[in-house]
């Protein structure tokens, strides 16, 4: 577990694959990286294969794959694919502008 | 499943669906189930999973794409299918895919339905499932936009679907009635198998009909088979243009209620006999009904009487004047008597109502006068669907049956007389009521043009109609011209017709 501050946010991930495919394995390392660029540290990703827990997948609703869902903070957001476009990839799951690239993002 | 030419079958249960798929869907396979807003696709995937487990012992797995699984509980109780109870048994799961994903989840970048197929397969496994419904791909379509990703993705479940060697159906919604099978043309290309439910105004009425547009591989019926939606039953398609053939036929012989006519059929009607009475207004076609009723009656044989003009008081009261006490046959419980305008509902409600009273009361007897009322309400085709629907009924539970009608119709449309030598195809004895001309006066007479497995009687005799009942006399044979109304042509043409048509009619 991360050691945090009382006014630190904790970015929290949840990416479903199907699979040990080269698709799901491009979202992992398309996520981390984001993670690492946006959040410098401050976040936790837990990676589900739908086909080895389908009732995980089936209790996330989860159709397509890869799917990330930001559980924290709120409010939730869903982004389906392998997050191959990282700007567009870090609007939508909300994750605050990068160090190196100040522009992006919110 | 193999792919050798002996494509399995897996019989739906859907009342009547089967017979016009002989069989059933082919086993192991999808077949995409195609229609409009309403035409009855998520019944169909309901009924095909619930008639698995009550008739055939088979789990089944539901995906839900569009409604949610409470919605889908709720709407099947009413038809009597405890969706609940089976999910406690272990029978019926739920993949619940509806909503799942908000309308403007973003995509960035590439992805597929995997974890929609490993829900699928883990549901399967978990239930031992053997039928699988996916209820609808249009949720899909519409919520992920890439046409080219939904269709490749489409393949994948259907690849999935057969490995896992459950037989599926799928739905899918299309905008218009006769234009394309589905929303985007995706759908047939990724399915061997489609069907096509429709729900259309024809003649000013609703008529739903079903069509198997291919069975790849697979025999089926061709062209659109009409079929109602039972509210305690669900789908029921209306067998048309077949007849459950019949491994015996009775030898026992019943009467009409009229001695001489039982003689010009060679000793009264066989016991399973379908009788057609034809003749214009006023020749004597219900009191001949009523007669036969009471013949049923008096042998204590129940007896259903049908009729689709006017009211049940009416009909008693011609009765009395006959001298026959309709109240007091049906106080011995031995009759019933469905009245009603035709035009309260369409002619497969109507054979859907006469066929839950058969059912229920068990006749020995049914009377319907007259069918021609009918013709107000449904098209040739359609009433000639109605007879050989009923006529199936019938058969399977040996009913005695006289059907009226007048020969030329309410209508003198050109294919009315025709519709007529069909029916009287279906029929085992035909009855023609006719008026005669002689230079003096006009006079009823009777003749049996058809009885089957019967020597009858070929003359035209004189009938007469007085207050003691129905008479007939001694053959016409002085009269030189038998009345030539325009139908005559028409029934020779019709009689020789069936004669032909016999065998396979049968």
């Amino acid at each position: 577990m991360l050691e945090t501050g009382p006014d630190v946010t904790i970015y929290s991930f949840r990416l479903y694959v199907a699979g040990n495919t080269e698709r799901s394995q491009t979202a992992e390392v398309n996520l981390r990286f984001l993670c690492e660029a946006h959040l410098s540290g401050m976040y936790e990703v837990e990676v589900i294969d739908a086909v080895e827990r389908p009732e995980l997948a089936e209790e996330g609703r989860i159709l397509a794959t890869p799917t990330v869902v930001r559980l924290t903070p709120p409010p939730q957001r869903r982004v389906i694919g392998d997050l191959s476009d990282h700007g567009r990839a870090a609007i939508a799951l909300g994750l605050p502008a990068a160090d190196a690239s100040p522009s992006e993002g919110q | 499943m193999t792919d050798s030419n002996a494509i399995g079958r897996i019989p739906t249960g859907i009342d009547g669906f089967d017979h016009i798929a002989l069989g059933g869907l082919p086993a192991g396979r999808s077949t995409l189930v195609s229609g409009t807003t309403g035409s009855g696709k998520t019944l169909f995937a309901v009924e095909f999973l619930s008639r698995g487990i009550t008739r055939y012992n088979e789990p089944g797995v539901f995906v839900t794409f569009e409604e949610t699984a409470t919605d889908i509980r709720r709407n099947s109780a009413s038809l009597g299918f405890p969706i609940q109870l089976w999910e406690d048994e272990g029978k019926w799961a739920f993949v619940e895919a509806s909503g799942s994903i908000s309308e403007d989840t973003p995509a960035v970048g590439a992805y597929d339905f995997g974890a929609l197929v490993a829900r699928i397969e883990h549901a399967v496994r978990q239930t031992g499932a053997c039928r699988v419904a996916l209820d609808s791909l249009n949720a899909i379509s519409t919520r992920f936009t890439d046409i080219a990703v939904v269709r490749r993705e489409l393949f994948r479940v259907a690849s999935a679907l057969k490995a896992l060697g459950v037989t599926s159906v799928l739905t899918a919604e299309r905008p218009e009635e006769y234009d394309g099978v589905t929303r985007y043309g995706v759908e047939p290309f990724v399915l061997d198998n489609v069907i096509i439910l429709r729900n259309v105004l024809r003649q000013g009425r609703r008529t739903r009909t079903v069509e198997i547009v291919k069975f790849r591989g697979a025999p089926h019926r061709t062209g659109e088979w009409l079929f109602t939606i039972d509210p305690r039953g669900g789908i029921v398609v209306v067998p048309l243009a077949f007849l459950t053939p019949s491994d015996h036929a009775s030898l026992a012989r019943v009467s009409s209620g009229i001695p001489e006519l039982d003689e010009m059929c060679g000793g009264g009607f066989y016991r399973d006999a379908i009788v057609l009475m034809t003749g214009p207004p006023g020749t004597g076609k219900t009191l001949a009904s009523l007669r036969f009723t009471a013949a049923g009656v008096e042998a204590g044989e129940r007896c259903l009487l049908c009729t689709f003009d006017g009211t049940p008081g009416q009909l008693f009261r011609s009765a009395a004047g006959w001298g026959l006490d309709l109240k007091a046959m049906r106080a011995s419980g031995l009759l019933r008597v469905m009245s009603g305008y035709a035009e309260v509902m369409s002619p497969e409600d109507h054979f859907l109502r006469l066929r839950h009273a058969i059912e229920e009361f068990a006749p020995g007897r049914l009377v319907v006068d007259t069918l021609s009322a009918l013709e107000r309400v449904a098209a040739p085709r359609t009433l000639l669907d109605f007879v050989i629907a009923l006529g199936a009924v019938l058969r399977q539970n040996e009913i005695t049956t006289l059907l009226t009608g007048t020969p030329a119709g309410r209508v003198s449309s050109a294919n009315a007389p025709l519709i007529t030598s069909d029916i009287a195809g279906l029929s085992d004895v035909w009855i023609q009521l006719r008026y005669v001309e002689s230079p003096a006066e006009i006079r009823r007479a009777i003749a049996v043009l058809q009885a089957r497995g019967s020597a009858h009687d070929h003359s035209i005799r004189a009938l007469t109609i007085d207050g003691s009942g129905m008479h007939i006399g001694e053959p016409l044979s002085g009269v030189p011209h038998v009345s030539t109304g325009p139908v005559d042509p028409e029934i020779a043409r019709g009689a020789s017709e069936s004669e032909e048509t016999e065998g396979p009619a049968r």
